[in-house]
């Protein structure tokens, strides 16, 4: 039942309690904005532990092994132009360019009986990389939180300049007021 | 982490909180570099821990820069509601894969086509740029016209006519330089930037 | 904040080499971590330093509040432009691979996507800019 492998679970969900309870209680608008950027870092680190691998590094091919692969993808294209290319036919260079995209093409990834993660390239790269998906994600959030947040934050200084206030009950009573 | 998440609700000085928010953003982007995510640590520090926190002081340099003290600091129910939440989130996280493992469910699916294909389909050797850019484009665009309309409402809302409100603002600590009018450069820029409001209004 | 001559000369020194990186990480994004995103908001907050210490009046002559609307837009048209473009090349929306001969799908790859982040890189360093003045004019009134 209790299995160790959790815990980074729990340190997002408490940061996101703390987001959460901060946006419910304050009523200052600011604070209100600060712990919804607190919540969505906690979601950002949701993303991120899910996609790690222990033993497994950053999503960059390693100069070595990169070499190795620049090279084997030029060969494959200079013996694709004179005709039989050397490598198996699922080589990408040796199919015509709409090959792949075509709407029916379904990808069958050939990885699913093998342990995932300790996928090999096909040219023996033997490194191990962190899912690179979440992290692309989690970019994209980041770009659109800070969007969001500026939009907010003018969002208070207009709302200050027409109530003379930016906290909550403040306004809400020059609301109710005729 | 938690400490500096904890002290952002109790603090009630705002410029306090903005400052602990950036040394929040700046902690988590070490913990994504642990977690192998360089892009996003590189992401959430110039972000996070750069502009954000320039644009929450700059807002405080508009607004009071005290939290009122109220009678609801301590309500309990919204801290019930909170604690409710998170044990039930946490009783969910009891069936998630652990931490690391390479069997998880996400890492089965198409994260392995791009670690395989991606660097022979483009030969550029950082994955997280050709999915964003090429396998993931559409969700860039979106994002990129996300951050467009933002710019246009952040600029709708604050560039417009308000400026002739007239009268002695407080001074704010962002324009401290801004009193060159010694040369007659400085007219001119404010020339364009009023020409522009009219334009913008 | 001109008048403090530390705070002037180390920001005299370190803003050009703000510039210089974000633009390695913009064109660098493809073999190491960066692109776009982290070239813009790096672009940004150099200038953003600049109109600290020197004021928004001669920030705003470098960077002309009518040149950033326009940049605003550029970044975007220069995304859905070469989306376009391979369009008309013959390829989908965005398939790369469209905009050069068949054969070296890799190169078309490698184009289109710093085109791409290069619009990326424009329009949100001209967002964040923008959104930096916005904040800053109507701070002074």
């Amino acid at each position: 039942m209790f299995s160790p492998g959790v815990y980074n679970y729990w340190v997002v969900i408490v940061l996101m309690m703390i987001g959460f309870y901060t946006v419910i209680t304050r009523g200052n608008l600011v604070k209100k904005i600060i712990g919804l950027n607190v919540f969505q870092v906690s979601v950002f680190w949701l993303y991120i532990s899910m996609g790690k691998i222990v033993g497994g590094t950053a999503p960059i091919t390693p100069d070595d092994v990169w070499e190795h692969l620049e090279h084997d993808v030029e060969e494959v294209q200079v013996d694709g132009q004179n005709g039989e290319p050397p490598h198996a036919a699922n080589s990408y260079a040796a199919l015509p360019r709409e090959g792949r995209y075509e709407p029916g093409f379904e990808y069958h990834p050939p990885a699913d009986d093998e342990p995932a993660g300790q996928v090999t390239h096909e040219y023996n790269d033997p490194t191990v990389y962190s899912n690179p998906v979440p992290h692309v994600l989690i970019l994209t959030a980041i770009v659109v939180g800070v969007a969001t947040t500026s939009l907010g934050l003018a969002l208070c200084v207009r709302i200050k300049e027409e109530y003379g206030t930016i906290e909550e009950d403040e306004i809400q009573a020059l609301d109710d007021e005729p | 982490m938690v400490l500096t998440a904890v002290a952002i609700i109790l603090l009630r000085d705002l410029f306090a909180a903005v400052m602990l928010w950036g040394i929040f953003s700046l902690l988590s982007a070490g913990l994504f570099v642990v977690m192998d995510a360089v892009d996003v640590a590189f992401t959430e520090a110039a972000v996070g821990a750069g502009i954000s926190t320039v644009l929450m002081l700059g807002t405080l340099t508009l607004v009071p820069t005290r939290e009122k003290a109220t009678d609801r600091h301590f309500q309990l129910m919204p801290l019930l509601i909170c604690v409710l939440t998170g044990a039930a989130l946490i009783y969910g996280t009891l069936d998630m894969p652990a931490y690391g493992e390479a069997d998880a469910p996400i890492n089965k699916h198409v994260a392995n086509y791009y670690i395989r294909e991606s660097p022979r389909e483009s030969l550029i050797p950082n994955f997280v740029t050709t999915i964003l850019a090429s396998y993931r484009g559409y969700d860039t665009f979106g994002e990129t016209t996300v951050v467009f309309t933002a710019g246009i409402g952040v600029m709708l809302l604050l560039g417009g006519k308000a400026k002739r409100r007239g009268g002695p603002s407080a001074a704010p600590p962002v324009k401290a330089g801004a009193g060159d009018d010694d040369d007659h450069g400085g007219a001119m820029a404010t020339a364009a930037a009023s020409a522009s409001r009219e334009d913008a209004s | 904040m001109k008048h403090h001559i530390i705070v002037r000369v180390i920001s005299k020194f370190l803003i050009p080499f703000m510039f210089l990186f974000a633009l390695y990480v913009q064109f660098h994004g493809d073999f190491g971590p960066g692109g776009g995103f982290q070239a813009g908001v790096i672009f940004a907050s150099a200038i953003a330093l600049y109109t600290l210490v020197w004021g928004l009046d001669r920030a705003e002559q470098a960077f002309k509040p009518r040149l950033i609307e326009i940049l605003i837009a550029t970044g975007v048209m220069i995304y859905g432009g070469t989306g376009l473009l391979c369009l008309f090349a013959g390829g989908h929306l965005l398939e790369y691979r469209a905009l050069v001969e068949p054969g070296h799908p890799q190169h078309g790859e490698h184009l289109g996507i710093g085109l791409v982040e290069f619009g990326v890189g424009i329009t949100v360093t001209a967002v964040l800019t923008g959104i930096f003045f916005a904040f800053v004019r109507r701070g002074r009134t």
